[in-house]
């Protein structure tokens, strides 16, 4: 299909709105009624047609607005896109295999000409039209990592391998949950999951590392994470909490649903070819509650995977304080009935709500 | 994951008699696509067909890691064992098809090395040759030191040299020359890795010296893919499938449990990558673990290694 590009804000005036056909393919991250840490790791090998999991690179109707914001963050605060010096080879393996991806999965949109080394790249959603020389860092504007992130939808983390472990030696990072590349930067696996509480003691972080420097070239891997977000705001860094921590305090009974957004991260594994090194992208699809109680089935399981919660996780996801207005404005619509198994909307099967 | 999914297709366009002991064979994809790039120090797995029998082995890959054009292996004819390495010199010609698992590196460089120093025993030269490609593309300080039998078994000793005349360093047993593995480790700069592949002992002697002179267990490298031994049969109850299998005297049980149509993963076969581990249900007899994987403790009865590991005695169950 022909993707309609949204012209939207994720901040100040926040006009980000998902169509109808956003709503549908949104990645709901829940497959039962309840949620607990696991490592719910798959490969990342398509899946159903207009799903999110369908190509390698998502692209979707927010692509152009996702970018024209990346732009702005990164030129208030260049330090959210670092690569140590060692990491050049697996920025290039980056580059290549998201214009590979690309030119493949959305031919009317990108397309990659080959010539040896010379490469010409054309991104036609952003106007871009560049003829570069592959493995040469002069011929581009930016580093390779760099340059291909400002033009794909999702953060990156470039992991090196390397003593056993993974290591947090590049990124490409402004649209994350709460957390800053500038800050772990250089650390390991271990180091830069040390915040997240009873994972670690479920051994879920031994076992994730294991399946992770498992991941070989030509078997991806993809899981699904979430948390919540005030605003429709794709920048919720630690860097800028001042300003958008504040926010979280004007949640109203009457706002709720407009403002509170789910957020999803779909985080996928590549193994890098050249440098061996492991790209990790986490790319965020948000969702504001009154789009996502439109399909009975998710506004059914929300309210009961929100109630049920652990208290430390709500307190780590950030919205201990809301749960109970999240929750009233929920309930509203949870009937009671039993929901289908598994993540995808069902609306063919699905009852509709009964009030 | 079964990491054995993931598989290439490929027609041998040339086949290379370096010497008495080792042949180069040259790939190309079979539909004519490129190979996808690696890593220096990966290896692939060559599927033959060898009649009904079906040998996997895991040779590193040599060829440019840039040049997606080609794949090559390089192939010492193991005349005792048993019978990929002979099979690949015997049966295979130009022309032939044959399936390549995807590349997987388990003795990746560490791009954060100052300098990379690596010493190769004859035919572990292989992943060097890549990995010199891979620093030629990208830049990095190297030097190898490598030891062979004689100068006609120096594999690849040559090109090296022409190539790169001041960081290629040849030793010959037959000239009485030695690696001077106590000179070089105590000189290095800081932040210098070690790599090392070759025999057993070579390894060994590397491994030993380093620790003695106080290398840091993470700047040393070291890749020996093991070849599965041979043994007496025995058989195994698997718990997950419901089924008893026989694993034969010159089979492995990795071998065996895909012969039976059982899901077995694995990457390297050799007893290096830990990805065929396997949970021991219940045993009665002796576990022979010759995999350089499991820690000392976790050879209590509790896992083995199918790719490499055997077992005599009377009864075992294991978890697949």
């Amino acid at each position: 299909m022909t993707i309609q590009f949204n012209d939207e804000t994720f901040r100040d005036d926040y006009t980000f709105r998902n169509s109808e056909w956003a709503i549908r393919r949104f990645p709901f991250p829940f497959h039962e009624d309840s949620y607990m840490y696991s490592v719910n790791m798959e490969r990342h090998r398509g899946g159903p047609e207009g799903s999110v999991y369908e190509k390698r690179f998502d692209v979707d109707e927010h692509y152009i607005s996702e970018m024209r914001d990346r732009a702005q963050v990164l030129a208030d605060d260049p330090l959210r896109c670092q690569s140590l010096p060692h990491m050049t080879l697996a920025g290039w393996d980056l580059l290549e295999l998201i214009m590979v991806s690309k030119s493949e999965d959305y031919p009317d949109l990108f397309e990659l000409h080959r010539d040896g080394a010379t490469w010409r790249w054309v991104n036609k959603p952003l106007g871009i039209d560049d003829t570069f020389t592959f493995m040469d860092e002069s011929s581009l504007p930016y580093g390779p990592m760099e340059y291909i992130t400002r033009q794909t939808q999702g953060d990156f983390a470039v992991l090196d391998q390397r003593e056993n472990n993974l290591w947090m030696d590049a990124g490409m990072v402004t649209t994350q949950a709460d957390w800053s590349l500038d800050f772990d930067i250089g650390m390991n696996f271990f180091e830069w999951h040390a915040p997240v509480p009873m994972a670690h003691e479920m051994g879920v972080f031994k076992r994730a590392l294991k399946f992770l420097l498992n991941v070989q070239q030509g078997s991806p891997a993809r899981r699904l994470n979430w948390t919540m977000t005030v605003n429709p705001l794709l920048d919720t860094s630690p860097e800028n909490y001042h300003k958008w921590g504040i926010q979280k305090t004007m949640l109203t009974p009457e706002n709720v649903g407009r403002k509170q957004h789910l957020r999803v991260e779909l985080q996928t594994f590549f193994r890098l070819p050249r440098s061996n090194a492991l790209v990790f992208p986490i790319r965020c699809y948000l969702i504001a509650l009154e789009d996502l109680v439109t399909v009975p089935k998710w506004g059914r399981r929300l309210h009961r995977v929100i109630r049920d919660l652990p208290e430390e996780l709500a307190t780590y996801k950030g919205f201990i304080d809301n749960r109970p207005m999240i929750l009233d404005y929920l309930s509203q619509y949870d009937d009671g009935q039993t929901t289908s198994p598994g993540i995808w909307p069902d609306l063919d099967t699905e009852p509709p709500l009964r009030r | 994951m079964s990491a054995g999914l993931e598989k290439l297709p490929v027609i041998v366009t040339a086949k290379v008699k370096l010497n008495d002991l080792v042949t180069r064979f040259e790939f190309a994809h079979a539909s004519g696509k490129a190979l996808p790039p690696f890593s220096g120090g990966a290896h692939t797995v060559v599927e033959m067909q060898d009649g009904a029998k079906t040998r996997l082995n895991p040779y590193s890959l040599m060829s440019d890691p840039m040049d997606p054009t080609q794949y090559a292996i390089s192939v010492r004819r193991d005349a005792a064992g048993r019978g990929g390495s002979v099979f690949l010199h015997d049966k295979v010609q130009v022309g032939d098809k044959l399936m390549l698992g995807m590349p997987v590196n388990l003795f990746a460089l560490d791009l954060t090395a100052r300098k990379h120093l690596m010493i190769a025993g004859g035919i572990g030269i292989t992943p060097f040759v890549a990995q010199i490609k891979q620093l030629q593309t990208t830049g990095g300080a190297f030097e190898l030191h490598y030891s062979a039998r004689s100068q006609a078994l120096a594999s690849y000793a040559d090109d090296l040299r022409a190539a790169h005349p001041k960081r290629v360093n040849l030793y010959l047993d037959d000239q009485n020359q030695q690696i001077p593995l106590e000179r070089l480790l105590s000189g290095q700069p800081p932040g210098t890795h070690v790599y090392v592949c070759g025999p057993r002992g070579m390894i060994d002697w590397v491994l030993a010296t380093a620790e003695r002179l106080g290398w840091p267990p993470e700047a040393v490298h070291s890749e020996e893919f093991l070849a599965p031994q041979s043994g007496k049969p025995f058989t195994v109850d698997l718990a997950q499938t419901g089924k008893t299998i026989t694993v034969g005297e010159h089979e492995s049980l990795l071998e065996a449990m895909e012969r039976e149509g059982v899901d077995a993963p694995y990457l390297c076969r050799g007893g290096a990558c830990g990805q065929c581990e396997t949970r021991v249900i219940a045993h009665d007899g002796t576990l022979q673990h010759n995999d350089h994987w499991l820690e000392d403790d976790e050879r209590d009865g509790s896992k083995i290694m199918p790719c490499v590991s055997r077992f005599e005695g009377s009864r075992l169950v294991l978890d697949r």
